[in-house]
């Protein structure tokens, strides 16, 4: 038997290996099925728990209901930009601090490079970290939530790996052509690096649209909250009641699933547009900072 | 040609060279300021901030004029019986995550690398790292729609087998398995890369020789591929041990209800209700405090560790 014939015949071995691996595909797919489900369903078939991984009794009255706030809307739109200002913002930076980092004629590029590293194991704490924030009359404001956070040791700590696995005689090419050091970074060194800016952005995008710790402790103007907060206040306020209250819950707080679930929805659609997108991106990019980090 | 032409170049070139090599350092210095001024300021200014856990803090005198209490606000803490609940659900929490956690990545890493369906695997891995990409409060909203006592689907399912519902949600025991399961959920699939990652520097001869030798799949696999990422996961096993203390606040805020709060309060959940809601700034950084130096302390003793065994450490 040739080598390209093992290869290609299916065995046994394959079947079951697929069917695992498929099993734990399904366990992350039902959540996203049911829930899918229920907040297209109608709400006597949610009533009577009919629902479970496709929908019943097809009903798009939670989207429009969800469609039609105007605060879940703007929550939206409000994010949407946040994630946007913040993603620039943290690339620009890290790429400002991780280019120079892999230069061995930076002096103290050891004790920067240790000053950095130190943050990602010791903090002040919440609360200093609050007081700060307090005090520079950031609460409240939409730059609470972009400069805190704005580099990530980690993601920086990547990056410059990526940096200094390019070969260092491209730069040098270009010093000969007498191009300084931000005209290399911006003509070779960012081309050439594409995969680490798409992961990371990726990285910092979807930790600023995920993240909601800030948004809770830093604003309370309910008119600034960003989606994730917004949707704390619908889905996870009525949870709690739910949970706590008698057996048999009066028949419009189960009405409210379909809601729920429409709103939960609506706060992941944009993650599932743009994942599949950058996907492909990210595996070359976290294994060079993987490996070499 | 070049021999006349070099001397008249020559000399305010160099100058001019040099000038630009200086101008050229001094860029890399000038992008630097910016973010080591971020690090200074947001992660070193409240380091120097948690100086109030020594004061008895008032909002009004600020860290510079709040009076010193020396460790009094850490006596008052460790006499609170609350302490010992929170550090121990803290450590509880990521023991146990550590153990059904951190082997799932692995063995769902040896799976993949065995796929040998190209497009499977791809649909595989697309789907296995979607939920590291989904937020914890949606993850509470999908966690809740699966489990919860009425109306979640595991229940619906149990209840119309004839089977009286379970209290997952309610019930400490049964919580503690939807947190841990919840957490292999959301993190087993996105841990394979950097075990793929390093499964893909094996050498390939020593495969070719086993089928040489007639060794089976699981032979393989047991004998070549686990061995051939074991500094991996010794490095990733030290990793996760030295962040025993260090808990997320997002996860145990978002599946905690008030019915298993026994175990769902942990260091990060009672930071912020006593720090934030009731305003015991002193005290809760305290315990802030008290947990990032015991945490520190984890991850350089593991750090120690894991060069001990001859592997590369985190630094």
């Amino acid at each position: 038997m040739t080598k390209e014939a093992r290869l290609k015949r299916i065995r046994l071995s394959d079947i079951i290996i697929m069917l695992i691996v498929g099993t734990a595909m399904l366990i992350c797919l039902v959540p996203f099925m049911h829930i899918i489900a229920v907040s297209l369903s109608s709400k006597q078939e949610i009533i009577s728990d009919r629902v479970t991984i496709f929908p019943r009794g097809w009903d798009f009255e939670s989207y429009r209901i969800v469609f039609q706030d105007s605060r879940m809307l703007r929550s939206m739109g409000l994010t949407i930009v946040l994630t946007t200002v913040f993603t620039i913002v943290s690339m620009i930076m890290s790429i400002c601090a991780a280019y120079p980092l892999t230069k061995p004629q930076l002096k103290g590029r050891t004790f920067f490079m240790m000053i950095i590293v130190f943050t990602m194991f010791f903090s002040g704490g919440l609360i200093p970290e609050y007081l700060l924030v307090k005090q520079l009359g950031l609460l409240d404001s939409m730059l609470s939530l972009i400069l805190p956070g704005m580099i990530s040791a980690f993601n920086l700590i990547i990056l410059r790996s990526f940096f200094t696995s390019i070969p260092v005689s491209l730069e040098e090419s270009a010093y000969l052509d007498g191009s300084s050091h931000l005209g290399t970074l911006i003509r070779i060194v960012l081309p050439l690096s594409l995969p680490a800016l798409a992961t990371l952005s990726l990285f910092y995008a979807v930790s600023r649209w995920n993240g909601f710790m800030d948004a809770l402790f830093y604003i309370s103007n309910s008119e600034m909250y960003p989606i994730q907060l917004k949707l704390y206040q619908v889905v996870m306020n009525s949870m709690v009641t739910d949970l706590t209250a008698q057996e048999g819950a009066v028949a419009t707080e189960v009405v409210a699933e379909g809601l729920k679930a429409a709103s939960i929805m609506f706060a992941t659609v944009p993650i599932l547009i743009v994942y599949p997108w950058l996907q492909r991106y990210f595996v070359s990019g976290v294994m060079v900072g993987a490996v070499k980090g | 040609m070049d021999r006349s032409l070099a001397p008249s170049k020559s000399l305010p070139a160099i100058k001019r060279r040099q000038a630009k090599g200086i101008w050229k350092d001094y860029q890399l210095y000038m992008l630097l300021i910016l973010p080591i001024a971020y690090f200074i300021l947001f992660k070193y200014v409240p380091m120097y901030g948690a100086a109030i856990a020594f004061q008895d803090y008032s909002i009004f005198k600020g860290v510079t004029g709040s009076e010193w209490i020396g460790l009094e606000n850490f006596r008052e803490l460790f006499k609170m019986e609350q302490f010992y609940v929170v550090v121990r659900n803290t450590l509880m929490l990521n023991f146990l995550d550590l153990i059904v956690s951190f082997p799932a990545p692995i063995i769902l890493a040896l799976l993949l690398n065995e796929l040998r369906v190209a497009w499977f695997k791809k649909t595989a891995q697309t789907l296995l790292y979607l939920p590291h990409f989904i937020s914890w409060i949606i993850i509470g909203g999908l966690v809740y729609q699966m489990f919860a006592n009425n109306g979640g689907l595991v229940n619906n399912v149990v209840t119309s087998l004839g089977f009286d519902s379970i209290p997952f949600l309610t019930e400490k025991n049964h919580w503690l398995l939807v947190y841990l399961g919840t957490g292999i959920w959301q993190s087993a699939g996105w841990g394979t890369i950097i075990y793929l990652a390093a499964m893909t520097g094996i050498n390939k001869d020593l495969y070719e020789a086993a089928d040489v030798d007639g060794a089976g799949r699981l032979k393989k696999m047991w004998h070549i591929t686990l061995p051939g990422i074991r500094p991996t996961i010794i490095v990733m096993l030290i990793m996760q041990l030295g962040h025993i203390m260090t808990i997320g606040f997002e996860r145990p805020f978002v599946m905690g209800n008030t019915l298993v709060m026994d175990y769902a309060e942990v260091i990060s959940t009672f930071v912020y209700k006593a720090g934030l809601q009731s305003a015991q700034f002193s005290l809760a950084t305290a315990m802030g405090l008290f947990q990032a130096l015991v945490g520190l302390f984890f991850v350089v003793i593991s750090n120690t560790i894991a060069k001990r065994f001859g592997e590369q450490g985190i630094w």
